[in-house]
């Protein structure tokens, strides 16, 4: 089963203890407090899990797969993840087949 | 921004809560993402991202101080896929555009 915001705010109003409202808000301000470091340009650092990042990527040539017809992806700004080593040894011996 | 950072951030949008609360809630989030990887789960926060578990074979690797060749046996990676809204908050060159 997928891990959704639902389960998170369910984690908080059991374990923090926060009211149902509250916990709901909570986590939506987690992930709108990180979006808008990254929105600034900040990179961001959870330690124990993994560091958000910003990549400035050139622009590039590339093609409408459908049609061949040959058209250029334009420069951008994207997100990339990295996860920390305790996240990935953690995730390494996972067994995600099984545990679905 | 840091964990310290975010959580600093998040007790002052939650005024009624003591300051520990906060900690606890980033704490028991990110505890939570954790786990869920670990147990091989997926997560999907709409307008975030999600993240998955990706599948690297076993290969024949090389300890580069000694040359050695070492079995590194099958694992599972930790990856992250930006969500529409966050890919287009941070890159102000298409954050208008309705596709991406």
């Amino acid at each position: 089963m997928t891990l959704t915001k639902a389960e998170l705010a369910n984690i908080l109003f059991e374990t923090v203890g926060l009211n149902k409202r509250e916990a709901k808000d909570m986590v939506e301000a987690f992930f709108e407090e990180i979006r808008m470091a990254l929105e600034r340009g900040e990179s961001v650092k959870l330690s124990g899990f993994g560091i958000f990042e910003l990549r400035d990527k050139p622009q590039r040539p590339g093609r409408n797969p459908k049609t061949g017809e040959a058209i250029p992806i334009s420069a951008r700004r994207v997100v990339t993840f990295h996860a920390s080593q305790k996240l990935k040894t953690l995730a390494s011996e996972s067994h995600p087949h099984g545990a679905d | 921004m840091t964990r310290s950072d975010l959580i600093a951030i998040l007790a002052e949008r939650f005024p009624q809560l003591v300051a520990k609360d906060a900690e606890f809630a980033v704490k028991s989030i990110v505890d939570a993402l954790s786990a869920a990887l670990a147990s091989g789960r997926r997560i999907e926060i709409r307008g975030f991202g999600s993240f998955s578990l990706n599948y690297r074979p076993p290969r024949v690797g090389r300890n580069p101080k000694t040359g050695e060749r070492v079995e590194v046996p099958a694992k599972y990676a930790p990856h992250f896929k930006p969500g529409k809204e966050l890919r287009l908050r941070v890159d102000e060159r298409h954050a208008d555009e309705t596709t991406a």
